[in-house]
């Protein structure tokens, strides 16, 4: 099966059955997206494919090949980290940090969905073509990712700062 | 997960063609819930036809029908702007179930076809489930049955339907399209899912192979008013225990039209006809709204942990209709 991962060609011989996850993480040496629950409630596992974030873990692989996915070690275009991890470094986004490559990959496909105007089930008013990403809708477009150790202050506070400019 | 084929569909005769090949194929839309219940051992179809690739168009016919392609993402129907203004309920249920990253996933045929989360049809090895294992027994019954159904349950299965959507496309109105071996058909959407029975192993009226290719929603009166509410465990990210789906057309003070659909309480969407029947002509008044509310629950059954269910869906019957009159409850 061929896959654009990154920015890069892959290519993998894998079953049919495999999770786009378990490709990533035991096939293609991409170990940052991390399996929590594998039933979709968790959010550890979520990755971009074409710029929209899914859980790979109910991703079956053979669904995705030819689709540009970003995973968390390709998240920042330049050597450095992406201003999103920079955030969560500044604002103690993370304890034991197993959902933040989830909580990155899915803080940026939110951003991008808020970009293009989607709504969310706290928006009050569905017609507006702008929402700002007030305190409320960043709670309710992130609850897809759970974070066990808690820290959701800080990965509140290092989202807001990073994409309050996207909603203003 | 015991092994399978995979064919991607081109279009919606090739899927049907497909599915046909093979004994045992299930249609694979995001796979959310098939690829869960694969891996659970629960579903095991010998050949996955993926059918992502079909029509995901929305589009508006002169009538002012709409047509949504059944492989259209969930989060694409629920950001559509037709949707948006003219369907606000299906928007609202569709945003408040699930996550982003499951909505993005998610298409409307899979949305409509997911199963059952009632714990003991999940847990394959440990219970009884006369939905997963016909004639087994039903440990639900007598089990802890909190989210379970009040309304049209059987004595062998009391599931609910987990769908928020199909509870907006209940009051809605709305149309399956559907094509078979035998070519095409539409039929009512509160006509898909069927109560328990005797037979709880089949949720819909589709025949094996039949393949959803889009959903219709008949035009929306420009008076209407609608919305939808969802009362669960958490804030987010939670199944309903009760949710409503209501739409409401009004005369100066009286009730023209109304459509109400509840979710979380039955085995399918459940369309509370005896509500709307009672509210029809009547003035839109808290006390009407609480008989017809009344009226709705009147056959409901409480297992051992969900009798609060009725009481539940009483308030919230009350309170959505208070919120689309204007009239305080
Ligand atoms: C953690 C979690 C929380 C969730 N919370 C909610 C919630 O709060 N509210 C809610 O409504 N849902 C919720 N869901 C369920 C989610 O909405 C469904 O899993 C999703 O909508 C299914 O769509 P899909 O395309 O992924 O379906 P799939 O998993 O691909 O398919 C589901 C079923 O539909 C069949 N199918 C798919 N497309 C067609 C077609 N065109 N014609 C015929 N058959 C077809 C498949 O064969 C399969 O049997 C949740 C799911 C998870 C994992
Ligand atoms: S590992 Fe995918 S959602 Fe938990
Ligand atoms: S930082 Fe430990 S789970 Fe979130």
């Amino acid at each position: 099966m061929q896959f654009i991962i990154n920015g890069t060609a892959r290519s993998a011989d894998v079953d049919v059955r495999t999770s786009l996850l378990d490709l990533l993480r035991d096939h293609l040496g991409l170990p940052g997206s991390k399996k929590g629950c594998n039933q979709g409630a968790c959010g550890a596992c979520t990755v971009l494919v074409d710029g929209e974030r899914i859980n790979s873990c109910l991703a079956l692989a053979v669904q995705y090949q030819d689709r540009a996915i970003t995973t968390v070690e390709g998240l920042s275009d330049t050597s450095g980290l992406h201003p999103l991890q920079q955030a969560f470094i500044d604002h103690d986004g993370f304890q034991c940090g197993y959902c933040t490559p989830g909580q990155l990959c899915s803080a940026v496909g939110m951003a991008a969905e808020i970009a293009r105007g989607v709504p969310s089930v706290v928006t009050a008013d569905l017609g507006a073509t702008t929402i700002a990403l007030d305190h409320d809708e960043l709670r309710e477009r992130m609850s897809g990712n759970l974070c066990r150790c808690g820290a959701y202050n800080g990965i509140v506070d290092a989202i807001a700062e990073t994409f309050a400019k996207v909603a203003a | 997960m015991t092994p399978f084929t995979y064919a991607r569909a081109a279009d919606a005769p090739a899927a049907v063609r497909l599915a046909e090949a093979t004994a045992a194929a299930k249609y694979l839309g995001g796979g959310t819930n098939l690829v869960d219940l694969m891996r659970e051992g629960i579903e095991r179809p010998a050949a996955l036809v993926d059918v992502t690739g079909l029509s995901r168009t929305i589009e508006t016919r002169g009538d002012g029908s709409v047509v949504i392609g059944a492989a259209a993402s969930n989060t694409a129907v629920a950001a559509d702007m037709t949707i948006r203004a003219h369907y606000p309920l299906l928007a609202r249920a569709i945003l408040a179930g699930a996550s982003s990253q499951i909505r993005n996933m998610a298409t409307v045929g899979g949305n409509i076809l997911q199963r059952t989360r009632c714990t003991y049809f999940y847990d394959d090895t440990g219970s009884r489930c006369n939905k997963r294992n016909p004639g087994q027994g039903c440990d639900a019954i007598h089990g802890f049955n909190r989210i379970h159904a009040i309304l049209g349950s059987s004595a062998l299965c009391v599931a609910t339907h987990p769908s928020d959507m199909a509870v907006a496309l209940a009051a809605l109105d709305a149309v399956v399209h559907v094509r078979g071996a035998g070519g095409e058909r539409t039929l009512p959407f509160v006509d898909l899912h069927r109560l328990p029975e005797a037979h709880p192993e089949i949720d819909t009226v589709l025949a094996p192979g039949e393949l959803i290719t889009a959903i219709e929603l008949p035009a929306m009166s420009p008076a209407a008013r609608s919305t939808y509410r969802k009362v669960r465990d958490r804030a987010s990210y939670a199944f309903a225990l009760v949710s409503v789906a209501a739409i409401v057309d009004t005369d100066g003070g009286a009730i023209r039209d109304v459509r109400l659909a509840l979710g979380g309480v039955a085995h399918k969407p459940w369309r509370a006809t005896k509500a709307e029947t009672a509210l029809r002509g009547q003035p839109a008044t808290a006390a009407n709204f609480r008989a017809a509310a009344e009226a709705e629950l009147a056959d409901a059954v409480p297992l051992r942990d969900n009798g609060f269910k009725i009481e539940l869906a009483r308030r919230a019957i009350v309170a959505v209709l208070g919120e689309l009159t204007g009239v305080a409850a």
